[in-house]
């Protein structure tokens, strides 16, 4: 379990940040809470040439409110999402995913940039940002470009950041009125993947149609992935116990999960029906103003 | 191979190593400096033996890069004893046989002493989901809670019903 080597440098700003990966390229691998990273390198699935730790970089740990939208800076780690009474109580879905990661003491150091720049479909963040609209900040050599989240997961294990940026921040849409999220989760013990998951956002309107609708889902598709089909069914419906009960079947109609250790494809699948139904009815109690 | 030089404090000591920049944090602690109490487990993330305080905080220390603790001020499981009283989650652990082989015990106890800093009066809930990230194979877990219990009545100075009782024999 001795990771190979590498030459480390800390970075201090995102200038000098965005420099050494500009100078290094594809060899170069930016260290930020390490948590998915480390592993990989001690099991040598992962062998960068060169390391650019950015914990050196100042500036980049808040959550925010402004400009209508709720700005998180990439090196926030997850227990600090989970302390932040603005997330818990104004953004209930980010607290679940954010409580559910790896165990508490992985989450003192991993952040939300590398959970989701990291691009692992079996990551927890992607679905959440996926059913919240989040969009990504990179900053590059030509300052900051803004990354829809739905761009964000071009191919498996891949981002769509560029080898010379690097996830400054993530930005959420304020909630509307009358919307409401939640994620839900199944693991086989704390630590673990998510054997799957479904994240829910709903916005409904003042006679309880459903007006927006986004689920995006864990660990049962090769990229992190939404649900159109299923957000399809609910918008412009009342959403009744059949409506949820059609979309959750759509839901795990569009997950293509994999049978391995964690379970048989199927019973994936139909764990993915299950949780998109509680996942909704959460979501839908959130949205009409009950806290649960 | 190039080798570093860090500085950080371990247990309120000034050091200076020389670390190969893979070295993990955990070798560093136990090979470098000789303080075994921090335990290697699984050193996959898992199981929580390697659990120290960086900057206060508990953190696997093999899922750190040495080279990392440049500047930070570390606490290893030695560092919880001072002049050789036991803290109180130690004695816990002693009072309430929170420990059968051991190996867990000195992440189990990095966790808990804290929680205990963090949260006054943690729930039994609470407790177990704090130490959720620090795996035990002997005890099934009910004489560690019982032994943070223990070191939060003797930190807020609360008797124990059990030591209530005993006082009168």
């Amino acid at each position: 379990m001795i990771p190979a080597s590498f030459e480390y440098v800390v970075a201090h700003s995102l200038e000098e940040t965005v420099g050494l990966l500009a100078k290094h390229g594809s060899d170069a691998k930016i260290l930020s809470g390490g948590m998915s990273l480390i592993p990989a390198m001690k099991l040598r699935l992962a062998q960068p040439v060169f390391i650019v730790d950015v914990n050196g970089v100042s500036g980049l740990e808040y959550i925010r409110e402004e400009h209508g939208e709720l700005r998180i800076g990439a090196m926030t780690r997850e227990a600090a999402l989970e302390r932040s009474s603005l997330v818990k109580h104004g953004y209930p879905i980010l607290f679940e995913t954010a409580k559910v990661i790896a165990d508490p003491l992985v989450r003192n150091r991993a952040t939300i940039g590398g959970n989701l720049a990291h691009a692992d479909p079996a990551n927890d963040h992607p679905a959440t940002m996926l059913a919240l609209g989040a969009t990504v900040v990179a900053h590059g050599p030509h300052g900051d470009r803004l990354i829809p989240i739905d761009e964000f997961f071009p191919s498996f294990f891949a981002s769509a950041l560029e080898p010379d940026e690097v996830l400054t921040e993530i930005r959420i849409p304020a909630p509307s009125v009358r919307s409401g999220g939640a994620y839900i989760k199944f693991e086989r013990k704390v630590g673990d993947y998510a054997i799957a998951a479904v994240a829910v956002n709903v916005t409904l309107d003042d006679h309880d149609t459903c007006i927006a609708a986004r689920i995006g889902l864990t660990n049962v598709t090769d990229v992190p992935a939404r649900a159109t089909s299923a957000e399809a069914s609910l918008v412009g419906h009342r959403i009744t116990e059949q409506a949820i009960a059609d979309a959750s079947r759509l839901a795990a109609h569009e997950s293509d999960p994999k049978s391995d250790l964690r379970g048989s494809a199927e019973y994936k699948r139909d764990l993915v029906r299950v949780l998109a139904g509680r996942a909704i009815g959460r979501a839908v109690s959130r949205a009409r103003g009950g806290s649960h | 191979m190039s080798m570093k030089t860090v500085n950080f404090t371990i247990n309120g000591e000034a050091k200076s190593v020389q670390a190969e920049s893979r070295q993990l944090l955990v070798h560093c602690i136990r090979e470098t400096l000789g303080l075994t109490g921090t335990h290697v487990g699984c050193e996959t993330s898992h199981c929580g033996a390697c659990t120290i305080h960086l900057d206060g905080e508990p953190v696997k220390s093999c899922t750190m890069f040495a080279v990392q603790a440049e500047g930070k001020s570390l606490t290893t499981v030695e560092g919880l004893a001072i002049g050789g009283t036991l803290n109180p989650v130690q004695e816990g652990f002693w009072e309430e046989h929170g420990l059968q082989c051991g190996f867990c015990t000195p992440g189990m106890m990095m966790t808990a002493t804290a929680l205990l800093r963090t949260v006054n009066e943690p729930t039994e809930t609470e407790i177990r989901e704090a130490i959720s990230g620090n795996l035990c194979r002997c005890t099934g877990y009910v004489n560690i809670v019982k032994a943070i219990q223990y070191a939060q009545r003797k930190m807020h100075a609360t008797p124990a019903p059990e030591a209530v009782l005993q006082g009168g024999d």
